[in-house]
C-alpha cells in the first residue's frame, strides 16, 4: 500500500493553494448565472429604497431590522421581539426548500444563488475586463512588477474594494431609514456603528469574493458536506457521461478508430471544463465536494463538441441512476416525483401553511397576565380577600387605542388599578399608546365578607373599544 | 514524534505523517495557508493581549498590564453610567409632583418600575417582598392605614419616619396600661372583650362587655374614636376591622394594652434621595393606597 522514502525537509507547514484561473465561457448556463446575478444584486440594492406606508407613527421602509425599537417590518408584516419564532419557520423552511431542491437539482443554489457565488463571479467579471483571461491573467502573475502590471494590479483592488463598500453600505441600509442614512454617509455624519459595519463587511466581502473565494466553499461552507448526505443516485447533477466519453482520445485518433467500425470516446481531453472551473476541479473525476454545480463546465464542453462535430452535453444535467442504466444498455429515466421529493414538498406545504396562517390569525393587540405571587392574596379593610395582578397589554398597530378590561368568574369582584381608568359599569380602561406596551398592575377585590374558595378560575377580557377586537386570558383566584 | 520514514499513500497519492496506530498511517494534510497565517494571529493577538490586559498569575494577583484595565473598574463605571442614565430619566419625576405623576401613564410607569426597586432594597425587609407586612409590620397591600394612605400622607410617613431621630417625624404613644397602673387586669379584661365586639369578633363568655364599653369611652376613645375607627392624625389604629397588626386574640390584646406596642419606622428622608422618595411613594401608594 505504501512506498517507503525518506526526505530531509518537512516541507511548509501549510499547503498552498493552486490558484485557480476561470476562463471566461458563454453558453446557456452562463446566461442563466448572468441572469441570476443581476436579479439578486437588483434585490439586494433596490430593497432598502422600497417605501411601505404604515401610518403616521411608523417607518415607512418596506424591510427594515429597527435594532434601536427592536422591531423587524417586512411590507405588510411587523414583528416583535417575542414573535421572532417565526423567523424558526422562515429557517426550517428555507432548509427543506434545500433539500428539495438538491434532491431535484443538485446544488443549484451553490452554484448560482448562494451569495458568494454571485459576489465572486462579479469580481471575477472585474478582473477579466481589467488584467484580461484565463492565459493572460497566469501571464500577468508570472510577469515581473512592471509600470502596467501595477496599474492593472491598482485599478482591480481599486474596482474590488468599491464594489465592497457598496455591499457593505447596501447592508447597513436594511437596519435604518435607507435615504436619510444614505445621506449621512455621503455627507459623512453617519452613526458610528454603521460605518463600523459598512467596514467590517466591505472587508468581508474583498476577502471572501476576492480572494478567497473557491476557498469558502472548499474549506468553511458546510452544505457540501451535508448535501453528499442528503443526495441520492436519483438527483439530477452537473454529471461526465463517462459511459458516452470513455476512453478520451484526440479527435484524430477517435475518427481512426471510428473508421474501422469501433466505439471511441467522445472527450477529446481538451481541459476545457477544468479551464472553466470557478472551483478548479475535474468533472470527470464524478461528483464532488469542490464542485459547486454551475454548469459552467457544460457550456465549455458543448462549445468544444460542436466543433468537433460530435453532439453536444458529453457533460449535462444528469443522474448516477441514468449513468449505471446505460452502462447496462438501458433507457434513461428520469424520476422527479419519488418518496423523498414527495415527502420534502409535502413538510413544505405544511410549514408553509402554518407559517401563513399563524402570520394572517396573527392579533395586533395582546395581554399577558402575571398573578402576583407575594402576597398571593391579602385581606381587606372591609373584610373581603384580595388578589394582584400585574397585566401588560401590547398594541402594535400605528394608532392609539384604547382597551376596556373586564373580569368574569367570581361573583361581585371589583377591579382596581393606579393605571387603568374605572369605567362606570366595573370595567377598566386602558390608553396604549401605538407601537407601545404598558405594564398595568391590577386587583381584584371580592365584595366585603365574602371569602371565596382557595382556588377561582377567572377570566380577563380586554376588548378593544373602537374595533372590538378581543383577548381572553384565563388566571385564577385565590384565597385562604 | 514517531520516526517512521515519510511515506507516500499509494491510493491517494499523498504522504503521510509518519505516525503510525495499529498499521494506520496518518496522510499529511496541511492546513490552507490562509488558515495557518490566522493561526500566527492568534499567537500575535496572544501576546498583544498580555502586554495590555492583566494575563500571566502571579504570587499575589497577576500582571497588570499597560492599560491598567480591572474587571473591578470597568462594574463601577458601568454602574455610574446606569446611574446617570437613570437620573437623566429621573429628571421628569423630579419636576412633576405625586399627582402629575399619577396623572401621567409613561411618568408613573417609570415611578412604579423605580418605586418597586427601591422598595425591594430597602423596605421589603420589615414589609415583605409584595408589602404584605407580617406580625408586628403592617401590610401595606390591605388598605389600612395607621398614619394615612393618601399619596402626601405615605410620602411625609416615609420621609419623617415613625418615632424616628427626625423633628417632623410622627410621634404618638399608647400609654403602657397595665404596667403604669392605669387599668386592673380585670378592666384590662373587659376592654379588650369590648373592642373585640368592635370587630364583630366573639367576646369571651361572662365577661362584663358594658363594662368595657365605659372604660374605652373614659381611656381609648380619646385616640381611637367613640366608635374605635381609629385617628391617622395620631396613628390610631382602626379597631372595626378585621386586620391586626398585633394580633387580635385575648392574649395578643392583653400584651398590646398591658404594655403598649408605639414600633418605630426609620425617616428614609436622611437615607434616600427625593426622586427615589417620590417613586416609593407611588408603588406604596399603588399597592392599596387609600383617600
Amino acid at each position: 500500500m505504501t512506498i517507503d522514502f525518506t526526505i530531509e525537509d518537512d516541507g511548509p507547514l501549510y499547503a498552498a493553494a493552486k490558484k485557480v484561473y476561470p476562463q471566461r465561457v458563454w453558453g446557456t448556463y452562463r446566461r442563466i448565472k448572468w441572469i441570476v446575478l443581476w436579479i439578486a444584486l437588483g434585490v439586494y440594492y433596490i430593497l432598502p429604497f422600497i417605501r411601505w406606508n404604515r401610518g403616521p407613527n411608523e417607518p415607512g421602509q418596506a424591510v427594515l431590522v429597527d435594532m434601536a425599537h427592536s422591531r423587524f417590518y417586512f411590507f405588510f408584516i411587523e414583528l416583535w421581539p417575542q414573535e421572532v419564532y417565526y423567523f424558526t419557520g422562515l429557517l426550517i423552511l428555507a432548509a427543506l426548500i434545500l433539500f428539495l431542491s438538491n434532491a431535484l437539482f443538485g446544488r443549484v443554489w451553490c452554484g448560482y444563488a448562494c451569495p458568494q457565488t454571485v459576489w465572486t463571479d462579479l469580481f471575477l467579471f472585474v478582473e477579466r475586463r481589467i488584467e484580461g483571461d484565463r492565459r493572460d491573467r497566469i501571464k500577468l502573475d508570472e510577469a515581473p512588477w512592471t509600470a502596467d502590471k501595477i496599474k492593472k494590479r491598482v485599478m482591480k483592488h481599486a474596482a474590488w474594494l468599491l464594489i465592497a463598500l457598496f455591499t457593505g453600505g447596501a447592508a447597513v441600509l436594511y437596519f435604518e431609514d435607507a435615504p436619510t442614512l444614505l445621506k449621512q454617509l455621503l455627507t459623512f455624519q453617519a452613526p458610528f456603528v454603521a460605518v463600523l459595519w459598512m467596514g467590517i463587511l466591505t472587508f468581508t466581502t474583498y476577502s471572501l469574493a476576492g480572494h478567497m473565494r473557491e476557498q469558502v466553499c472548499l474549506y468553511m461552507c458546510p452544505w457540501p458536506r451535508i448535501q453528499a448526505a442528503l443526495t441520492d443516485t436519483d438527483a439530477l447533477n452537473v454529471t461526465y457521461r463517462a459511459d458516452r466519453g470513455e476512453p478520451r482520445m484526440s479527435v484524430k485518433e477517435a475518427a481512426k478508430i471510428r473508421s474501422h467500425g469501433e466505439a471511441a470516446g467522445d472527450c477529446i481531453d481538451c481541459m476545457q471544463c477544468v479551464a472553466v472551473c470557478p472551483t478548479g476541479v475535474d468533472i470527470r473525476n464524478g461528483s464532488q465536494l469542490g464542485c459547486i454545480q454551475c454548469g459552467l463546465c457544460i457550456d465549455a464542453c458543448d462549445a468544444v463538441m460542436a466543433k468537433v462535430h460530435r453532439p453536444t452535453r458529453l457533460i449535462a444535467y444528469d443522474t448516477d441512476e441514468n449513468l449505471a442504466r446505460r452502462k447496462r444498455g438501458e433507457q434513461n429515466v428520469y424520476r422527479l416525483v419519488r418518496p423523498r421529493t414527495i415527502l420534502y414538498a409535502a413538510l413544505i406545504a405544511v410549514t408553509g401553511c402554518v407559517m401563513l396562517y399563524a402570520l394572517l390569525s396573527r392579533s395586533s393587540m395582546n395581554m399577558s397576565v402575571l398573578h402576583v405571587r407575594a402576597p398571593l392574596f391579602t385581606p381587606t379593610v372591609e373584610g373581603g380577600v384580595r388578589n394582584g395582578y400585574t397585566l401588560r397589554f401590547s398594541n402594535e398597530t400605528g394608532e392609539a387605542r384604547d382597551f376596556t378590561l373586564s373580569v368574569a368568574g367570581l361573583d361581585g369582584a371589583r377591579m382596581t388599578s393606579v393605571v387603568a381608568r374605572p369605567l362606570a359599569n366595573g370595567s377598566l380602561t386602558v390608553h396604549i399608546e401605538p407601537d407601545t406596551t404598558l405594564e398595568t398592575p391590577v386587583y381584584v377585590a371580592t365584595p366585603p365578607d365574602v371569602t371565596p374558595g382557595k382556588s377561582t378560575p377567572i377570566t380577563f377580557t380586554a376588548t378593544d373599544a373602537h374595533t372590538g377586537e378581543r383577548k381572553s386570558v384565563v388566571d385564577h383566584f385565590f384565597a385562604p | 514524534m514517531s520516526t517512521d520514514p515519510v511515506q507516500v499513500d499509494k491510493i491517494s497519492g499523498q504522504t503521510t505523517t509518519g505516525h503510525e496506530w495499529d498499521g494506520i498511517r496518518e496522510l499529511n494534510t496541511p492546513l490552507p495557508r490562509w488558515w495557518l497565517w490566522l493561526f500566527y494571529l492568534t499567537i500575535a493577538f496572544a501576546v498583544v493581549y498580555w502586554v495590555l490586559y492583566p494575563a500571566w498569575p502571579l504570587v499575589t494577583g497577576a500582571t497588570p498590564g499597560l492599560l491598567g484595565h480591572t474587571n473591578r473598574a470597568r462594574v463601577a463605571d458601568d454602574l455610574a453610567a446606569s446611574q446617570a442614565a437613570r437620573m437623566q430619566q429621573a429628571a421628569g419625576l423630579e419636576k412633576a409632583s405625586l399627582a402629575e405623576i399619577e396623572a401621567d401613564p409613561k411618568l408613573l410607569e417609570l415611578a412604579l418600575a423605580q418605586g418597586k426597586a427601591a422598595f425591594g432594597d430597602n423596605c421589603a425587609p420589615c414589609h415583605g417582598s409584595g408589602g404584605q407586612g407580617q406580625y408586628g409590620y403592617p401590610n401595606l397591600t390591605a388598605g389600612r392605614w395607621l398614619w394615612g394612605g393618601t399619596l402626601d400622607q405615605i410620602d411625609t410617613t416615609i420621609t419623617h419616619g415613625i418615632r424616628a431621630d427626625d423633628p417632623d417625624t410622627h410621634t404618638s404613644a399608647m400609654p403602657a396600661f397595665g404596667k403604669d397602673g392605669i387599668l386592673k387586669p380585670e378592666q384590662i379584661k373587659q376592654v379588650e372583650n369590648y373592642v373585640r365586639t368592635l370587630a364583630k369578633l366573639d367576646p369571651e363568655p361572662g365577661v362584663d362587655v358594658a363594662a368595657g364599653k365605659k372604660i374605652f369611652a373614659d381611656n381609648c376613645a380619646v385616640c381611637h374614636g367613640e366608635d374605635g375607627k381609629g385617628n391617622v392624625e395620631m396613628g390610631a389604629p382602626n379597631l372595626t376591622t378585621k386586620i391586626w397588626l398585633y394580633g387580635s386574640d385575648i392574649k395578643d390584646l392583653t400584651n398590646t394594652i398591658t404594655y403598649a406596642r408605639n414600633s418605630t419606622m426609620p425617616a428614609w428622608g436622611k437615607r434616600l434621595d427625593p426622586v427615589t422618595i417620590k417613586a416609593l411613594t407611588l408603588y406604596v401608594h399603588s399597592l392599596g393606597g387609600g383617600t
